[in-house]
């Protein structure tokens, strides 16, 4: 964010390429100094919120903020029937709205390449780390499961939306309630959840890792990469996505950092 | 989908009889397509992979134009009839995530700057699917930006690791893909640098480590064939005009 002049009043929205083309060079520099320009450590994350069931009517919610960043996070759970090649087990399906009120860069419309490559990594953390016991919401074979949808709604994109949507995503599945009598199947049971995932992002710039990348750190990125971690310190799902490459070492790295992250997160915000 | 394997490494050897390091068998055709300004065909055991490549050429709508490089686009599409359910045709969720790391996958080593405002195309079509395709694909998308003559800093190779019984293997057959433990997609530069990298599954930190050295010995397996590939088709037209074929690398052995 650009720091205005007149207090109490915004600069005018630039072009973000202009902004992150003056801004370059600064947050470069800093970067070469060791530092970062709203002072954290380059394994620190910015201060994170977390408050559930703020949607009434969903069945588990959760409002993340993670520095500017806020996201909304809503589970909805319905019978319904199960995917063919998995008759005996639960349905996730996971969604991100990158709705035009979080940024002036998103349009309405369907999810774009962006909206769908953040559900679908934020997804791949909660099902392979197996947080969710599917085969609980299986009710009758073939026939009848519980469908679980997050739905991710991104209200201010301040940075590293992934990260957020994840902790929003588990935060809320750890409130969310099997809606149960609502349908006449037996009574309200909260959802059998039983790992953690957590997601961490690093970005590379200026031959440097950085965790929980600002806005405009994000956007200089050459390399962006998530890595989700279980209660237990292993890793259920990575993406790497920006253009250019990752090192081996880099790779490692960025494990350790996002393990040690993850575990911090975990203890503070999400475990009872 | 069939049923899951009790055991999928007995005695060493895997369901189709590979050890743990190796790959399955690889065929790369390359200039298969007559349109297309390059193209390859390639077989990585049972999946069958169609690339093409257009460009550099005018980039339409203009508004997408980059004054100051060429914008890289990459479209990986399943056959219909590619897999055991049909699959509807078009985009899915699942392809459009695909095509943006595929494409990222490539912008690093494909030298942009030399065309700006243009289009570079890539088109993967997965003809027959059989776990791997999108490493398939990007093996096959890079020859074919090569066979188009798109400069670059040089190829790009991937394979999958994973784990399965609890070991890391190279190249994930169908069975160990859908009940292994992990899948670990990678490609890399001929030096070792990581252009795509995915993973679902269950990992600690040191399998991870162990997946990651042991797709580089996958990866530059890889590359090995697609220089040769590439190699050929030249000694090829060469031994057509009458002229001396490209020496052999030094330090290349038999595979």
């Amino acid at each position: 964010m650009v720091k205005t002049p007149y207090p109490g009043r915004k600069v005018m929205q630039m072009s973000d390429d202009v902004m992150a083309e003056i801004h370059r060079d600064y947050l470069y520099n800093l970067v070469l100094k060791g530092e970062r320009d709203d002072g954290r450590a380059f394994d620190e994350f910015r201060d994170i919120s977390i408050e559930t069931n703020v949607a009434g009517m969903a069945e588990g919610s959760a409002l993340v903020t993670l520095g500017d960043t806020q996201i909304l996070v809503g589970v909805k759970i319905q019978p319904g029937e199960p995917f063919p090649d998995t008759p005996d087990v639960g349905v996730i399906i996971t969604n991100t709205e990158l709705i035009p009120m979080a940024s002036p860069e998103y349009e309405a419309g369907p999810p774009r390449e962006g909206a769908i490559e953040i559900a679908r990594v934020v997804d791949r953390g909660i099902r392979e780390s197996k947080a969710i016991d599917l085969e609980k919401l299986c009710m009758v074979k073939g026939e009848k499961v519980w469908i679980i949808f997050i739905d991710i709604h991104v209200l201010n994109n301040g940075g590293n939306i992934i990260d957020a949507a994840s902790i929003g995503s588990i935060a809320a599945l750890l409130s969310t309630t099997l809606p149960a009598e609502r349908y006449g199947l037996g009574e309200d049971s909260p959802l059998p959840v039983r790992d953690i995932p957590v997601a961490v992002t690093a970005i590379e710039f200026g031959g440097e890792l950085l965790l929980d990348p600002s806005l405009d750190e994000g956007k200089l990125a050459g390399t962006v990469y998530t890595v989700i971690t279980n209660s237990d310190g292993s890793i259920s799902g990575m993406q790497k996505s920006g253009i250019e490459p990752l090192t081996i070492d880099q790779a490692m790295r960025v494990v350790d950092m996002a393990g040690t992250a993850a575990a911090k997160i975990r203890e503070k915000f999400l475990e009872v | 989908m069939s049923e899951k394997p009790e055991h999928f490494i007995v005695d060493g050897k895997r369901l189709d009889g590979r050890r743990v390091d190796e790959l399955r068998q690889i065929k790369i055709e390359l200039s298969p397509l007559g349109r297309a300004d390059g193209s390859c065909y390639l077989e990585w055991g049972r999946n069958k992979i169609m690339a093409a490549v257009y460009g550099p050429r005018e980039l339409h709508p203009r508004h997408r134009q980059n004054m100051t490089k060429a914008v890289v686009q990459y479209r990986y599409n399943m056959a219909a009839f590619s897999v055991d359910d049909r699959i509807r045709p078009g985009h899915s969720r699942r392809s459009i995530e695909i095509s943006k790391v595929g494409r990222d996958a490539f912008e690093h080593v494909v030298f942009t700057k030399f065309f700006p405002k243009t289009a570079i195309d890539i088109f993967i079509e997965v003809l027959q699917a059989d776990a791997g395709t999108r490493t398939a694909g990007i093996n096959a998308a890079s020859l074919a930006l090569a066979d188009a003559g798109i400069p670059m800093r040089g190829l790009v190779s991937a394979c999958a690791v994973g784990k399965v019984d609890g070991e890391i293997v190279l190249d994930l057959m169908k069975d160990e893909d859908n009940f292994g433990e992990a899948d670990v997609p990678i490609a890399m530069t001929a030096g070792g640098k990581i252009t795509h990298l995915q993973m679902d599954g269950n990992l600690t930190r040191d399998e991870f480590y162990e997946a990651l050295k042991l797709a580089k010995i996958g990866c530059d397996k890889v590359y090995k064939l697609q220089r040769q590939a590439l190699i050929e088709k030249y000694n090829k037209e060469y031994a057509e005009n009458g002229e001396d074929a490209i020496p052999r690398p030094e330090g290349d052995a038999d595979e």
